[in-house]
């Protein structure tokens, strides 16, 4: 499709579109995708308000540089083939992030047009592209690169280590990825939720992967099935992307209790495991009438919003901050907001109470209030003296972090890890160990997708780099 | 996928799977265990590896069948196979390497104790077990563990072997001496019994616990119990603990978590397939 010429005034005066989405009181009870994506007249309109920049500051803000003005270029002439394979070639998995980028603070925070009036939806666009490429995959198959008979292995299939393979398989190199888990996804199978990144669309990103030649081993736990000096002995070179997966407790009295779940357990159930399908699905999960959610993250959102979603009369956030300090996504808190959860802030727990058959019947919490500035000169919360009191709920969800995930870095202790248990690498993903590199979130600690995903493309450039200068 | 290449019952509700998974059946050790799904929607269960065969590159599974996961589990034949199995999970049992052991074991538990027997009998360890049933067709395992040393069957009824509890038979043997280390595997109110009779010879206990779990890798924290007032995590850090520090009262608590929904779950399983003995 040809477009017309537009002037730069004309430019200007588009306003920013916006998402088409699900009804907000429908979608409370349903787990279909909340945001239903731009037709193409909306994504036309859109890409028109990019003004392409010369030095786009955009740019600066995307943690993989991806070609913003350049992929936009071509959504407004028209020509989805090339603005597909613009994104492809600098973002291994656009469905992804075009879903679940905190944009507001990355690449559309530095977006010029953000200036005066509203940034261009660079997120949207890139959903918009991402899923055209789906619907026209074979147009964008890429030639295999010659084999060059070395092999890696990766270990992990979340977005470091899909987003490592894929680089890989693109330098020509065998690569082999374990996951311990029976499907391949990591945190984008597991924790968020279907209404916000469906299954399909990973699934679509794994397919693509294999397709260029990635092999995925599911079921394979590296530290139990296979030691990583073993993988070592049979693989060239090692990225390691096993995530931060190891849930952190409150630590107050009453948190064995029925009806308190880890946000990891009681996302995975539903997403992972269809809870939400029970009994068509076999694994079950309760059901609260209010269900109490700790913490002001993305997962403490996710976990507010599945609780509303399988029936809860009552889903509450409870966060020790305020608003200001929530580290969740913009538009999760927005539509978190419209789809009835409660918000508790300057909230924190105190002791999980229970009945004498030890389900849960509530929790004590106390007030806060915000303190001096710290070092890192955030005001951490105070609690109020005698501010204490009781908040009725079944079920409550631990959504206040994780850690390192132990399990494979203790049966190699010869792998630096720092003071938390994370593994040491330096800027090009390279750990202690000759040929072992790592990224993503057991790296740095929970962090985002597209930071995991820029480790992982570091570390593929690396791990290419390795394998040249390696005799043999 | 992992083809099922023997089945056997061995009690009333008792049915041993021997199964394909080669890499798990090469280095797998006492006191560990896969976490399977049967098919697409079916649940992560874990099962203890009760014994291998390194060379067919398979793995006996032994599955008491007391809910729907279990009860289609069994229900499978010879040739079909299992959708996915991860593993082997868990630390390896610690296993003495001198001194003399009694291992008991009540009902399934008895196919759990077993490996650990093995493990032991390799180390040239002494073994003494005891296990029991309710009655005679209830006891299984009897043959792998004579073939590792002394054997006191117990049964409720008195159907077969001594008259009465493990802890019976254990406590006499505890108290003829010479006994360094228990390993008790079965169920939580045996493993209690078991722990509170060994305390009171100060002979210390290994018990295996079996929480309700969903990855077995430590990402869930389903699977938490409480030991010396710590939390742990059965699916890494055990799931075999000492035994005289296990909070038992917390375990068998937390194990009711699902009861209404496996209700469910199963009367609607028992609904289907009547109507399907209908068509
Ligand atoms: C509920 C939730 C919502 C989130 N929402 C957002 C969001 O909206 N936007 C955003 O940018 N970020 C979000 N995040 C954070 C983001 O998902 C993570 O930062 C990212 O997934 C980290 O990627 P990773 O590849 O390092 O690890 P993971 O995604 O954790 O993947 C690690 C993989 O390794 C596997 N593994 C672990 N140990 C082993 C082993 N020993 N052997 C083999 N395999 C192993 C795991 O099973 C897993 O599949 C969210 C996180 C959660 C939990
Ligand atoms: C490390 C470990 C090793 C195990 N090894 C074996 C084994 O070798 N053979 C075997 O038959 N079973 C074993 N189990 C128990 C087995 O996993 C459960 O029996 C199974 O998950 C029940 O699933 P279901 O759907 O059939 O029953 P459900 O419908 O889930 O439960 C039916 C009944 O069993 C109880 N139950 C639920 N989960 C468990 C559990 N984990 N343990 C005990 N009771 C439970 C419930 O309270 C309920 O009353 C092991 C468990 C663990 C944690
Ligand atoms: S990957 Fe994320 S940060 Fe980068 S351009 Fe896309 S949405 Fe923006
Ligand atoms: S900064 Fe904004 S307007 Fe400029 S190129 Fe990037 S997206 Fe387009
Ligand atoms: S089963 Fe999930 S942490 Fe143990």
């Amino acid at each position: 499709m040809i477009q017309m010429k537009i002037s730069p005034k004309e430019r200007l005066a588009i306003q920013r579109q916006l998402m088409p989405e699900q009804d907000a009181l429908e979608r409370a009870h349903n787990f279909a995708e909340v945001n239903l994506g731009f037709p193409e007249q909306l994504a036309l309109l859109e890409a028109q308000r990019c003004i392409q920049c010369k030095d786009p500051k955009c740019v600066n803000g995307c943690p993989v540089r991806v070609n913003i003005p350049r992929f936009i270029k071509f959504v407004a002439e028209g020509n989805l083939q090339e603005a597909a394979r613009s994104l492809l070639g600098d973002n291994a998995l656009p469905g992804v992030t075009g879903r679940v980028c905190p944009q507001e603070t990355q690449c559309e925070a530095e977006c010029i047009r953000g200036l005066k009036g509203k940034p261009v939806a660079i997120g949207y666009l890139e959903r918009y592209v991402a899923d055209w490429a789906f619907q026209n995959a074979n147009g964008l198959k890429q030639a295999p690169a010659a084999p060059t008979g070395k092999k890696v292995a990766v270990v992990g299939a979340g977005p470091a280590g899909l987003t490592a393979a894929g680089e890989l398989a693109k330098q020509g190199h065998s690569v082999t990825i374990y996951e311990a888990l029976h499907q391949p996804g990591g945190v984008l199978v597991y924790g968020i939720p279907e209404f916000r990144l469906p299954k399909k669309i990973v699934d679509l990103e794994v397919q693509r992967l294999q397709e260029a030649g990635v092999e995925i081993e599911c079921n394979v736990v590296i530290g139990r099935t296979y030691t990583l000096n073993e993988l070592r002995a049979k693989f060239d070179a090692i990225f390691i992307g096993n995530g931060a997966g190891l849930p952190v407790f409150m630590n107050v009295p009453g948190e064995n209790f029925k009806g308190v779940y880890s946000a990891n357990e009681y996302l995975t159930r539903v997403n992972l495991m269809a809870a939400y399908d029970f009994p068509q699905a076999d694994t079950p999960v309760l059901i609260g009438k209010r269900v109490a959610v700790l913490g002001g993250g993305n997962v403490a959102m996710d976990s507010a919003r599945t609780a509303k979603r399988l029936g809860a009369d009552a889903s509450m956030i409870i966060y020790r901050r305020t608003r200001k300090e929530m580290p969740a996504r913009a538009e999760e808190v927005h539509h978190a907001e419209q789809e009835g959860i409660q918000f508790e802030f300057l909230v924190a727990p105190v002791e999980v109470l229970g009945n004498d058959k030890k389900w849960v019947t509530g929790l004590k919490c106390i007030r806060m209030q915000l303190g001096e500035p710290d070092a890192s000169g955030r005001r951490s919360p105070v609690p109020i003296p005698g501010s204490e009191f009781v908040l009725d709920c079944d079920i409550v969800v631990v959504a206040i972090g994780t850690r390192a995930n132990p399990l494979l870095t203790a049966t190699c202790p010869e792998l630096k890890l720092n003071k938390r248990g994370n593994i040491e690498a330096d800027e090009n993903g390279m750990t202690s160990l000759p040929g072992v590199f790592a990224g993503g979130d057991i790296v740095r600690g929970a962090a985002t997708v597209i930071l995991a995903m820029g480790d992982g493309k570091r570390a593929a450039q690396s791990i290419g780099d390795y394998l040249k200068a390696k005799v043999g | 996928m992992h083809r099922i290449v023997s089945k056997t019952r061995l009690s009333p509700n008792v049915t041993r799977l021997d199964v394909e998974a080669r890499r798990i059946a090469e280095i797998r050790q006492p006191g560990q265990f896969v976490i399977i799904r049967r098919a697409p929607k079916a649940e992560r269960i874990p099962l203890t590896i009760a014994d291998t065969n390194p060379v067919a590159g398979t793995i006996s599974l032994v599955i008491q069948s007391v809910g729907k996961s279990t009860q289609d589990l069994v229900a499978m034949e010879v040739g079909q196979a299992i959708q996915d199995i991860s593993g082997p999970l868990g630390m390896p049992t610690e296993l003495i390497e001198s001194g003399r052991a009694l291992c008991i074991g009540g009902g399934v538990g008895t196919a759990v104790v077993h490996p650990i027997a093995q493990g032991l009998h390799q180390r040239e360890v002494p073994v003494i077990s005891v296990i029991g049933g309710r009655s005679k067709e209830w006891v299984i395992f009897e043959e792998e563990l004579r073939r590792l040393g002394e054997v006191v069957v117990c049964t409720d009824d008195g159907s077969y072997g001594r008259k009465g509890f493990v802890t019976d038979a254990a406590k006499d043997i505890l108290t003829a001496g010479g006994i360094t280390i228990v390993y008790a595997v079965g169920p939580v109110p045996m493993m209690r019994a078991v722990t509170n009779l060994t305390r009171s010879f100060g002979v210390h206990t290994v018990v295996s616990l079996n929480p309700i779990m969903v990855d077995g890798t430590g990402m869930c924290g389903g699977c938490r119990v409480d030991v010396g007032g710590e939390t742990k995590f059965a699916c890494v850090d055990g799931p075999e603990f000492d035994g005289h520090k296990v909070n038992f009262d917390l375990l068998a608590d937390r194990l009711s978590t699902y009861r209404t929904h496996e209700q469910s779950s199963l009367d609607r399983h028992d609904h289907n397939c009547r109507i399907g003995l209908g068509k």
